[in-house]
């Protein structure tokens, strides 16, 4: 067994277990941490197979972005947990038999010696990075999905500003509809006052 | 003397997914939790993708698990944005009060 082959089998191990404690989590704060955990061995993983762009990307976008959001959210919900854990254990009969079967049929279908590749070389030429090579791939022949992965992020943006935005609580904004239809006694008032003489 | 082969990710891959998919049997009630289940689905195929991408020396694999997290991140902002509206009107994010539709 080679050194590879060690670091692959201790990251899996460790990716295993933080995906069990993902969905076993009774405090969700623990759940995310874990999630973190399992994004994070992913990413070894990837550079293990030589995917040194997406292995940083992954942490920079998930354990940066999407799982900071994700206790932002856990963290400002007040959440009755003893009511959302019962009947917890219920289900898993069915779900774990589910489970396994999907393993052991996926497990028969890709262990078979049809899904044996040889192990490649780098999938670059020597002397350009990973991040090089897909950089060249994705602004010249993807670059029109490129284009369109960031208006799907400015989707995103502007759909989770528009859910969530309340209103501000003191803007001194004018209805044109009230605007419209003032009259000139609406703004003026006439007063009759006596005239002061010294 | 054992080496690493496309199957070893494969499975890797499914069992990740597998985990997932009991997970959201067993957290059926917590919102939150199926949302985490379902980024770890992901993360399941992203990592089937980097696999191929490796060993058929394609890196178009690796392109779209770019595309596949940028898509990932904007439904988990959204989810949670949805989840954020919904505790607001509910008080809860309990599976069972989500009734309202039923007719």
């Amino acid at each position: 067994m080679d050194f590879q082959t060690l670091v692959f089998f201790f990251l899996s191990a460790i990716l295993i277990f933080a995906a069990l404690r993902v969905i076993t989590a009774r405090n969700p704060v623990h759940a995310a941490l874990h999630l973190i955990l399992a994004f994070f061995t992913c990413g070894g993983i990837w550079a293990l197979m030589q995917a040194e762009f997406l292995a940083i990307a992954i942490i920079l976008v998930y354990v940066g972005a999407v799982m900071v959001l994700f206790l932002f959210v856990v963290m400002m919900l007040d959440i009755n947990m003893d009511r959302i854990r019962q009947g917890f254990w219920n289900y898993l009969p069915l779900g774990a038999l589910l489970g396994l079967l999907m393993i052991l049929e996926m497990g028969l279908v890709l262990g078979s010696k049809y899904f044996q590749v040889p192990a490649a070389e780098a999938a670059v030429p020597a002397g350009i990075s990973n991040t090089k090579a897909i950089g060249a791939l994705m602004f010249s022949e993807y670059v029109y999905p490129f284009e369109l992965a960031s208006l799907i992020l400015l989707v995103g943006m502007i759909a989770a500003i528009v859910l969530t935005y309340r209103g501000s609580k003191n803007s001194k904004y004018t209805n044109p509809n009230q605007q419209v239809f003032v009259k000139a006694k609406d703004r003026v008032r006439v007063l009759q006052m006596p005239v002061e003489k010294d | 003397m054992l080496t690493l082969t496309l199957s070893h990710f494969l499975i890797l891959g499914a069992m990740l997914f597998a985990i997932s998919v009991v997970g959201i049997f067993l957290n059926r009630k917590n919102l939150l939790v199926l949302l985490m289940a379902i980024e770890l689905m992901l993360l399941a195929v992203n990592m089937n993708f980097v696999a191929f991408s490796h060993y058929l020396q394609d890196l178009s694999g690796q392109i779209f698990v770019f595309f596949i997290l940028t898509v990932a991140a904007a439904e988990s902002a959204i989810g949670l944005a949805i989840l954020i509206v919904l505790f607001r009107n509910l008080k809860s994010i309990h599976v069972d009060d989500l009734g309202s539709l039923k007719g």
